[in-house]
């Protein structure tokens, strides 16, 4: 019974880690580029979800303000920080978005006033019961999101015209500009989404732990980056099932005492040990490297 | 020391400055504790200031020449750390606390931190880029996350390591030492041939190899040097303190490291050296001026700085503008009647911050 309600305490979590996850594969397929501000996107959003609900107190209201919000900022960030190093080395645009997330970190700190408010008005409480097994509100709603997530980013990839744009622009950006794709556009248009997704992912986060810090955003984000690497980055349902076996693995190890402690060594050694049998993840297609 | 090539009588100046600016900064100062003219203070943010400059020019010969973004610097610091302050503590026992113990804690930090520094190049020779960095970042949670929950006995647990603080006002005499010896192997191993292999894999990784160059070593090698070098950093960081906390190594402090690299000038060792100096030297001064909310504005400014170097210096819109106002330009039009050409923009650079230094 133990092992069950770790998994799916896993699974929820993993769900979570898998939309933030989204955002960093989407982005890195598209614009070639991992955008290490995105875990701190998340906690912009919820830095903009207190605002609104300190002043308005309507969760609901506070979560759309957050969503657009984050959509808008991820699009200045692109168009301010990225868009002029598209075409330098990879290492100057890696620290431009390391710098960026400094940024937004200090920038929070500034307006939290290096306090943790806690966000009480977004905490889900209560839970089903069945028998002797228990699940949380907190723990349905996620596992509801991401797949209303998955299905719906899924669908709109495949069958949509934007998303088929974004797949050549992730196959080839070069053809896909003579095709007559407006790849400016798509660059952005994921990076609106990406960002969107974050604000969701900080809502589920808040709904379980309702305490906002400046660095709300920062360990889930590399988890979740650690989650995209592992499937395959650039891939979507690679980003979906590097974050659920994420979420389980660190759910179970947390599960067993002896590991307990040890439970971050032991997520980053999945990312190390998967990357060393297959560099580009589970998903991830491999790239000759040709002169 | 290094190679002038045959036949070239003539010392080049340019070669030897940074040694000559640092010796004659240790030098003084140390003249000054002899004679008991230094405040703890002052010896408190030499030691940090040498502590700082051998990371960054040890992750500035990572990042720089062999072209790949390690994040995990601070995980071989901390491998130095906790293991250097862990032999102290044993050795201070039956050898005393003094120099004897000090040599054979820090090789003994380094050569743990090198080792680490292979395990993970091994992985550096399949993944490159971002991938890597990733897999740096990682390695560097994980050290930080396994030395914090082993048992206490080990390295103190979640309560730290107690080292034998080297309650010692000359420590930053070894501390410069050790600058130099770390200056010495990097800025000779780039030099060298060795060092011209390096950087044609940095810059074709799959030329480097058609022509014959041992791809697989010089990573390694690139990878074990710079993490003991951090180790050795790590050991003289546990020194400097009586109690030394594995979460201060977090990643980042990896990234306060990268910074303080970017910011000299990614390719750069006298860069990094420099700016090794300036951001420890304005952060000990800025934590005295600017304290409670005001405190933030220091990373604020960091990061917009960062943002925009990078930019300036990397984005393709910005070549011709790049090319018409840069600091070779300036400084150019400025020493044009010296006939050497490029000797004063490392001097240039490297004499008046570190005069910063001894007016404090």
């Amino acid at each position: 019974m133990d092992f069950l309600t770790a998994l799916i305490n896993g699974l929820s979590s993993g769900g979570t880690y898998a939309i933030i996850a989204l955002g960093y594969t989407m982005v890195y397929g598209i614009a070639k580029m991992l955008n290490f501000a995105h875990g701190d996107i998340i906690m912009i959003g919820g830095c903009v979800m207190y605002s609104v609900l300190s002043a308005k107190g309507n969760p609901l209201l506070a979560i759309l303000a957050a969503v657009v919000f984050c959509v808008v900022l991820g699009v200045t960030i692109e168009k301010l920080a990225y868009k002029p190093l598209r075409g330098a080395a990879s290492l100057a645009v890696l620290i431009t978005a390391i710098s960026m997330s400094y940024l937004l970190q200090s920038v929070a700190q500034i307006y939290l006033k290096s306090g943790t408010p806690a966000l009480s008005a977004l905490r889900l409480e209560g839970s089903v019961n069945i028998g002797s097994f228990r699940i949380d509100y907190s723990t349905i709603l996620t596992l509801a999101v991401t797949i209303v997530v998955m299905v719906a980013l899924s669908l709109f990839v495949k069958y949509s015209k934007t998303g088929r744009a974004m797949v050549a622009v992730s196959e080839d950006r070069d053809a896909a500009l003579l095709m007559g794709i407006n790849t400016n556009f798509i660059i952005t248009i994921t990076f609106a989404i990406g960002s969107a997704l974050a604000a969701i992912a900080g809502y589920l986060m808040l709904c379980k732990a309702p305490i906002l810090t400046n660095t709300l955003g920062s360990m889930p984000g590399i988890k979740a980056f650690a989650a995209a690497v592992i499937g395959g980055i650039g891939s979507i349902p690679g980003a979906m099932l590097g974050g659920i076996l994420l979420g389980v693995v660190e759910s179970i190890s947390y599960s067993i005492p002896v590991l307990a402690p040890f439970t971050e060594a032991v997520e980053f050694s999945i990312l190390i040990i998967i990357l060393l049998v297959r560099p580009s993840g589970i998903l991830g297609k491999m790239r000759r490297e040709k002169v | 020391m290094s190679r002038n090539g045959i036949g070239a009588k003539k010392i080049q100046w340019k070669y030897y400055i940074n040694y000559i600016v640092i010796f004659a900064v240790a030098a003084f100062y140390t003249v000054l504790s002899l004679t008991g003219n230094i405040k703890q203070s002052e010896t408190s943010l030499l030691e940090k200031i040498a502590i700082a400059i051998i990371l960054a020019s040890s992750l500035g010969m990572v990042v720089g020449f062999l072209g790949e973004l390690s994040l995990g610097h601070a995980g071989f610091m901390c491998i130095g750390a906790f293991l250097g302050g862990k032999v102290s503590a044993i050795l201070a026992e039956s050898l005393g606390n003094g120099i004897l113990t000090l040599v054979i804690s820090v090789i003994i930090g380094g050569v743990a931190a090198a080792l680490f520094g292979m395990i993970i190049g091994l992985p550096a020779l399949r993944l490159r880029g971002d991938y890597l960095a990733i897999v740096t970042l990682a390695f560097g949670e994980i050290v930080r996350t396994v030395i914090m929950n082993l048992p206490e006995g080990l390295f103190g647990g979640t309560l730290g390591l107690k080292t034998p603080r080297f309650n010692n006002k000359h420590l930053f005499i070894i501390a410069f030492i050790l600058v130099l010896v770390c200056i010495a192997v990097i800025q000779n191993l780039l030099r060298s041939r060795h060092g011209r292999a390096i950087t044609s894999i940095r810059d074709n990784e799959i030329a480097a190899r058609a022509t014959g160059i041992d791809v697989t070593k010089y990573k390694l090698l690139v990878f074990t040097i710079s993490a003991f070098f951090a180790g050795v950093a790590g050991v003289l960081y546990s020194y400097t303190q009586s109690n030394v906390q594995s979460t201060n190594f977090d990643y980042n402090y990896s990234i306060e490291i990268l910074v303080m690299v970017v910011l000299g000038g990614i390719g750069s060792i006298n860069g990094s050296i420099i700016a090794a100096t300036l951001v420890t030297f304005l952060n000990v001064k800025l934590q005295t001026i600017l304290t409670g909310d005001l405190a933030v504005l220091q990373n604020l400014f960091y990061a917009l700085i960062l943002i925009l170097i990078v930019i300036y210096n990397n984005a393709p819109g910005l070549k011709g503008f790049r090319e018409k106002y840069n600091f070779k330009s300036i400084f150019g039009k400025i020493f044009k009647r010296k006939s050497v050409a490029e000797a004063p923009n490392a001097s240039g650079g490297a004499a008046p911050e570190n005069n910063q230094g001894e007016e404090n």
